[in-house]
């Protein structure tokens, strides 16, 4: 036999019973399909968390007050924004301030609940040094830093009950109606925004009495130079104490959960795997019942010349190719699934072709392994007690 | 037609004092000392009641098992002591089977069925296909290449059977029972083919249990309890 009739050869049992092959091959299918999506579906999960940093800039630093000796946080020195927006690097800074005030839709509303919702007073430039974006309406501008007009993050407009600008609602900020003149989208660099509500400093300083004490500064720096920005934010925040300066970087954060979820995601592959065996077994149980029925095709073979490693060939082959069937359908089926979930979930697809090859790649090698047993088999019927039913 | 001259003549099979014991308690003793010849271009019939060891000869003959003791010879080689691969080539190369239940695949078509017999002769594919054709044609059944086994009848299937042990031009050609799974009428027509192969110059033993069979053939070899109980040859017609 030539080597380039292998493959036709060992195919032939396959073709001849086909809803047997399709069922054995679906054993192997299930397991390729779901290590190949569970590698598909964390990798595109990953990907997309990676493209959000990448858009989101990983050029955002924060600064904030440490603890002092005595344990106590103390707000950062008010020369702090134009000392930190001296350094060259430095592409924009904004300084936040928490009030110690409480937020509610009514004055009827007792102010016990007021829904965990901070107000922060802010400069203007907060917007596009976070990269924020508006769903509706302004942000806080020179001239209205300096009136009751208040900003409401995503999360704090949706307990406040307000979805947009319509009918111009008003807030109940610390004994004071303020304007809701804009409300923000989420902003994943910047969570705590979220369950914010942005007030102008002026008006905070004018009603709440607060100092120029920023308790939060955030940094945008050239994305090259965020190393040497961070390495000096403390010193220039408070050159008297620089120890008590924290600076972070919000997106490490995103980063990190980049990395997490490889523990569930190695327990998913060993499921996966053990389907794959369980189909390996069926391949070589099928093969050992196929080697059975299929005396006399074997005696017939070998009358015609067929040598005892031609039968072996042939029936190795053919598990081989009930695998490798079972591979391919299942690694076209995990990547169906992890593109169906991803698309779902709104992620870039990234599917790893190395999760691919090796799908493929082991179910070849299982199905040679499950083939051994039944081809060796074939091979010691002797011709003449094959070729004679007894 | 020719047919090749006496003097020509080589014997093609040759068994000499060849014994057949199956293990088991006692040991079976298939063949009992069996001393056969057949030279190119002859039509012998083998034949003898059941149990009389007619399917250990054809095993014999048809090298597809070795022999307890004794020589047997095929074209002139010795198949005891060869090993599998050999052995193997040997069937490939210079017998050609026929059987009772055909034994035809069902996935292949008539022409696909006949090249397999090329395929361990590392023949290829197209050239198996060409010659598979003309077998097919010589056996009357070239219209019939592409149906599958299924779909022909019993005779169309014995035919595509004999085109399929003649298309590698054997040595010999061994037909066990050719006609057992046959009516008499299609078997008759099977039997003409045979005898149509002899005279294009085919050597071929039938082993048949067929009396009216045997007696239309030139030489009958009666086999009984494993010995070679008579050997006649009818005067030439």
């Amino acid at each position: 036999m030539k080597a380039s009739d292998i493959p036709r050869v060992g195919s032939l049992g396959l073709r001849t019973r086909r809803a047997r092959t399709a069922l054995t091959a679906l054993g192997i299918a299930i397991g390729i399909a779901a290590m190949v999506a569970v590698v598909g579906i964390s990798s595109s999960s990953r990907a997309d968390l990676l493209a959000q940093l990448d858009q989101l800039g990983t050029n955002l630093l924060q600064v904030q007050p440490g603890n002092d000796a005595f344990g106590q946080t103390v707000n950062l020195p008010a020369s702090a924004p134009g000392m930190i927006r001296r350094i060259a690097p430095v592409q924009s800074a904004a300084a936040t301030r928490t009030v110690a005030a409480t937020v509610r839709r009514t004055d009827k509303i007792p102010s016990g609940q007021s829904g965990g919702i901070a107000v922060v007073a802010t400069e203007p430039q907060l917007l596009d040094t976070i990269g924020g974006r508006l769903s509706a309406g302004r942000f806080l501008n020179d001239a209205t830093t300096r009136y009751p007009a208040v900003v409401l993050g995503s999360q704090a407009a949706s307990r406040l009950g307000i979805s947009d600008l319509a009918g111009n609602p008003v807030v109940y900020i610390g004994g004071h109606w303020f304007e809701v003149v804009g409300i923000l989208d989420p902003i994943p660099l910047a969570a705590d925004l979220d369950r914010s509500v942005l007030i102008g400093y002026d008006i905070a300083k004018q009603l709440f009495g607060i100092d120029d004490a920023p308790s939060t500064v955030r940094v945008r720096t050239d994305p090259d130079q965020v190393e040497s920005v961070r390495a000096v934010l403390a010193a220039t925040t408070n050159p008297q104490q620089p120890g008590n300066v924290s600076v972070t970087r919000p997106s490490d954060a995103l980063a990190a959960k980049a990395a997490t979820d490889k523990s569930l995601t190695a327990l998913l592959l060993g499921l996966g795997a053990v389907a794959l065996v369980v189909g390996g077994v069926g391949i070589g149980n099928v093969m050992v019942i196929s080697v059975l029925e299929r005396r006399t095709e074997i005696g017939l073979r070998r009358a015609l010349g067929a040598t005892k490693g031609n039968v072996r060939v042939q029936f190795l082959v053919e598990a081989v190719l009930l695998a490798l069937l079972g591979g391919v359908t299942g690694a076209a089926l995990g990547s169906a699934i992890t593109a169906i979930y991803a698309r779902n979930q709104g992620w870039t697809i990234s599917i790893p072709s190395a999760a691919l090859g090796a799908g493929v790649g082991l179910s070849l090698a299982l199905g040679a392994l499950a083939g051994i047993y039944p081809a060796v088999r074939a091979a010691r019927l002797a011709p003449a007690e094959a070729i004679h039913p007894a | 037609m020719t047919i090749a001259a006496p003097t020509e003549r080589h014997a093609v099979l040759e068994l000499d004092g060849v014994v057949k014991e199956y293990p088991g308690t006692p040991p079976v003793r298939a063949l009992d000392g069996v001393d056969f010849r057949v030279t190119t271009g002859e039509l012998v019939a083998v034949m003898g009641p059941s149990g009389s060891g007619k399917s250990t000869l054809l095993n014999m003959i048809g090298a597809l098992d070795r022999p307890t003791d004794g020589d047997v010879r095929i074209g002139g080689r010795t198949v005891a002591g060869l090993p599998d691969k050999q052995l193997s080539r040997l069937r490939a190369e210079s017998i050609g089977f026929v059987f009772q239940q055909f034994h035809l695949l069902d996935a292949l078509d008539a022409l696909e069925n006949v090249a397999t017999a090329l395929l361990y002769r590392n023949v290829a594919p197209n050239e198996r296909r060409r010659r598979a054709a003309l077998a097919l044609e010589q056996v009357g059944l070239g219209h019939r290449a592409h149906h599958r086994p299924p779909q022909l009848s019993g005779g169309e299937r014995q035919r595509v059977a004999i085109a399929r042990a003649i298309v590698g031009d054997p040595a010999v050609v061994l037909a066990d029972e050719p006609t057992g799974n046959l009516d008499s009428r299609t078997g008759n027509d099977v039997i003409d083919l045979v005898r149509e192969l002899h005279r294009a110059g085919s050597t071929i033993v039938v082993i048949t249990h067929d009396a009216s069979i045997a007696a239309s053939m030139p030489r009958v070899v009666q086999l009984r309890d494993g010995r070679i109980e008579s050997d006649r040859s009818a005067v030439p017609a």
